[in-house]
Parts: structure tokens; sequence; C-alpha cells
């Protein structure tokens, strides 16, 4: 039996780059049918991180957010986890840069996560369990990415940047300040060899249509149901269903053998205008449920990451949720305010991106 | 080189990474960088973080840098006057030169400045991105 936590996500905050891509203006660039392209992966234009933009500086924009939304000195935090695959240093942690930029002090521990797209719900677990073991009372976890996808792969059409943070910290009674409780979590963890990146290689490697059916959709729809069966909820109790979202097809089809309405997906599937933001794909839809649900909501959340595995969150938000949507700079704000490039531009923009 | 120097740029985290300046506790007047004599002949300060918020007084496009920022070009960079008083030279991120004009709203973002070929230190700080 999953044991029930008595945590909460007190602070959280996204950040995606300003500039976009159309789906379109890739297909011509590589001489591919558009109609067959946004066919197949449902997406119709994808985030670019300009040239100064990294895994770090997204996380930070992120982070800050999240502060705000927190209302907690950043002195607090004890433990930062940062999930990414495009970590800019092999060996240097992200997760200390971040915390020197927000002023966390010296008294915290880090370390960089990586779990292909789920390194970042990784980094929420392990900063869950500390915080529920009471060994720190406020824990950073991060997900964030400038994903990688070789010219005319069809990753290429998919590979975006953006990040999300969230502050987590205990529930104590006559001093609650959780926008939404964490009520349970569990992963399954598979050797699967559908995704991967070997060391110094610019881009990843993938096994086209093996990282479906016996990748993603066996481990979010066996996690998802694992989940159900060991809480005894039902998936009709969910106001909000988020899976990982690599394209926006994938994330439909499992709704569908779960029995997910549409409805339940509205604020969680964020793919189609943003494209997959590797670690913080998923967490991008808990952070779109989280700045439009209505308190005493019920949110179900399952990421994946390849090679492979899924964490499930059973997650309820609070009467303090409306108050913390009003603070800071929302998905809504970032996804608006937004500028297109060209190919040509595109290219020389994720050059010199790692 | 020199300017490249990690431990260089470590010293100044406090400046680069979260505009920490400081503030005469006396009269009041805010500094960045840092000093350590006011105008007014007080030695003592506190420090204080910046907001980042501020106005651009004027700009301009680099086309030809110095080396280590080429793959950087074209961008721009301005002189900030900040909401609190000093007045810092910054690089303006996420615009052309075309989009931006004297007077605009600009707050600080977070950004990569340099990386040392492909296995020195790479330089981050604060940069200033109009407000939208």
């Amino acid at each position: 039996m999953v044991k029930k936590l008595n945590i909460g996500i007190v602070g959280f905050g996204c950040y995606i780059p300003k500039f976009r891509i159309r789906t379109e203006d890739i297909a011509v660039a590589n001489n591919q049918n558009v109609d067959l392209i946004k066919g197949a992966l449902l997406i119709n234009e994808k985030t670019v991180p300009n040239k100064d933009e990294d895994s770090i500086s997204i996380a930070v924009e992120a982070c800050k957010n999240a502060l705000l939304r927190a209302k907690i000195a950043s002195s607090r935090i004890k433990a930062i986890y940062m999930g990414s695959e495009s970590h800019p240093y092999a060996v240097k942690a992200s997760s200390a840069i971040v915390g020197e930029v927000l002023g966390v002090g010296n008294d915290f521990t880090a370390a960089d996560v990586e779990f292909a797209c789920k390194a970042g719900t990784a980094a929420i677990q392990m900063i869950a369990g500390q915080v529920e073991a009471e060994m720190i009372d406020y824990g950073l976890a991060i997900g964030s990415d400038t994903s990688q996808g070789a010219p005319g792969d069809a990753l290429e059409y998919s590979a975006a940047a953006g990040g999300a943070a969230f502050i987590i910290g205990k529930n104590k009674v006559g001093k609650e300040e959780s926008a939404a409780n964490i009520l349970y979590t569990l992963s399954r963890t598979t050797d699967t060899p559908d995704f991967w990146r070997r060391n110094n290689q610019q881009y990843p490697t993938h096994m086209g249509r093996f990282t479906g059916e016996e990748a993603y959709f066996k481990h979010i729809v066996s996690t998802s149901q694992a989940m159900l069966n060991e809480t005894g909820l039902k998936i009709e109790d969910f106001d909000h269903v988020i899976f990982h979202q690599p394209n926006g097809k994938f994330p439909l089809k499992a709704a569908k053998v779960l029995g997910v309405t549409n409805e339940q997906l509205k604020y969680g599937i964020v793919v189609h205008d943003i494209g997959n933001t590797y670690s913080g794909s998923s967490l991008l839809g808990l952070v779109n449920v989280l700045e439009n649900a209505l308190p005493n909501q019920k949110i179900l959340l399952t990421s994946y990451g390849s090679g492979s595995g899924s964490d499930c969150f059973v997650i309820e938000t609070t009467n303090l949720i409306t108050e913390k949507q009003k603070i800071g700079k929302n998905l809504l704000n970032y996804m608006q305010n937004k500028q297109y490039v060209n190919y040509n531009q595109y290219r020389q923009m994720v050059k010199m991106i790692h | 080189m020199h300017r490249q120097s990690p431990i260089l740029r470590w010293r100044k985290f406090p400046e680069r990474y979260r505009l920490e300046g400081n503030r005469c506790n006396r009269c009041g007047i805010v500094y960045f960088p840092k000093k350590e004599l006011c105008e007014c002949s007080c030695k003592e300060f506190s420090s204080f973080q910046l907001s980042g918020k501020g106005k651009i007084l004027t700009y301009t496009e680099i086309k030809s840098s110095p080396e280590e920022f080429s793959e950087m070009t074209p961008y721009c960079v301005g002189i900030i006057e900040l909401a609190e008083g000093p007045k810092i030279t910054g690089q303006i991120t996420d615009a052309t030169v075309d989009e931006l004009k004297v007077g605009d709203d600009v707050e600080q973002v977070f950004r990569k400045f340099l990386a040392v070929g492909d296995s020195g230190v790479i330089h981050y700080g604060v940069k200033f991105k109009k407000i939208e």
C-alpha cells in the first residue's frame, strides 16, 4: 500500500523562451510533407532557446517565479535537485549554480538528476522524501531542458526548451502554506532501450516506433493503473490529468486507454504550442494545471523517462491555490509573448546550445 | 584571457548573479557596484539587492565583438538606469536593435555570457530584457 504523504507544493513556477518555430517551417526545410508531420505529431510550433539560454538560465527564471509564490526567503531552501538531460556541464552541478543565483546561501544539499524526460519528477520525489522525513523544511525541485533533436530527425519537430520549478514543504496544522498537497507518489522502472544519448554525442538516438507501445504507453498506463489500484481512487475522481507529452498524440492515446476525458486533459496538455521540453514536459503541464485549478481539485500526474520509467503523483489543490495563482508570471504569459524565427535563425540559435 | 578567469568572476558572483550592491547607512544612496566610501564621506554600508528593473538610457548594437562573444553577435548593449538609481552597462537580450528605444522599461534576466572554448568554464550573469 502506497504511503499517504503530508507534504505540499508551497511555490511553483515555469519559464519558456520567447522564440518559436512553426512545424511547417521545419518540414519545408527538410523536404517533408507538412500535413503528414502535423497530423502525426499534433505540434503546431515549439520553443527555441536564444543563443544565451541553456537549462541553467531557464531553471533560474522558473525558480524565481516559484520563490515569489512560495513567499519564503531563498535561504530557507535546504535542498536543490535539478533534473535535466541537457546539463551544460558533464561535471559541475547545475543545481549549485542555481542555488548561488537565488541567494540560497551555502547550507544546502544539491545534486543534478538525469533520467531522460522524467528527471524533474524524480527530483520532486527526492525532495519529497527529505521533507516528509523532516530532514529539511523546504526543498526545490527543478525540471529544465534545452532538448536536442538531429536535423531532419522526427525529434527535430518536438525537441524544445523550457522548465518548471517546485518548492516543497511539510504541511503543518495552523500554518497552511501549500497551494497543493502531494498525497501519494509511486514509480515503475525497467531497462528499456528506446532512447539514449551517449557521452559526447550532440543528439540522442531513438528506436522509432519502439518508443511507443513497449516504452511510453506501457509505463504511463501501468504506473497510472498501479496508483489507482494502490490508492483505491478511480480515474473519474480526478479533475485534471497530466501525462508526459513527447508529442501531441501520445498523451491523447494514453488518456483513451485509461478512460481520461478531454475535460480532464484541458490544462494538462501544453505540448501543441510549446513542444517537448523533456524534463520540463509533464511539469509544465502541472504548472499550467496549478495556474488554472480551483481549490480542492485532484490531479493525477504521470511522467515518463526513456530508459525507462514513470513517476506518478496524486496531488490535491488547497484553498490557497487561488491566491498563489495571482502571483508572478504564468505559463500563459510566456506562451503569448512570442516571436517567430525562420529555420536558418533557428539552426543558428540552437547550434551553440548543448 | 584575464577577464575570462573563472576565479576573477567567482569573486563577483554576488554582483553578476544577483545584482548585489550596497547602500550607505547614513544617506541611503545605493551603489552598484559596491563602494567603500560614500559621497557623504560615510564608510558604513549594508549589502543591498537591486530589483533589476529599470529604463534604457541609451543603447547600441555590437556587430563586431571581442572574439569570445562572436557567437552571440549581433547583440545589443545599453546603459540601464535602475529603479534604485545606479546606472549600469549591460547586454539587452531577446531583442534586435530595431525593437529598442530610449526609455523602454527593462527587467533583469539570468543568461549565459560566454563559454570559454569547448572545455573552459561557462560564464553566466545578469542581462536585461524589455518588459512586454
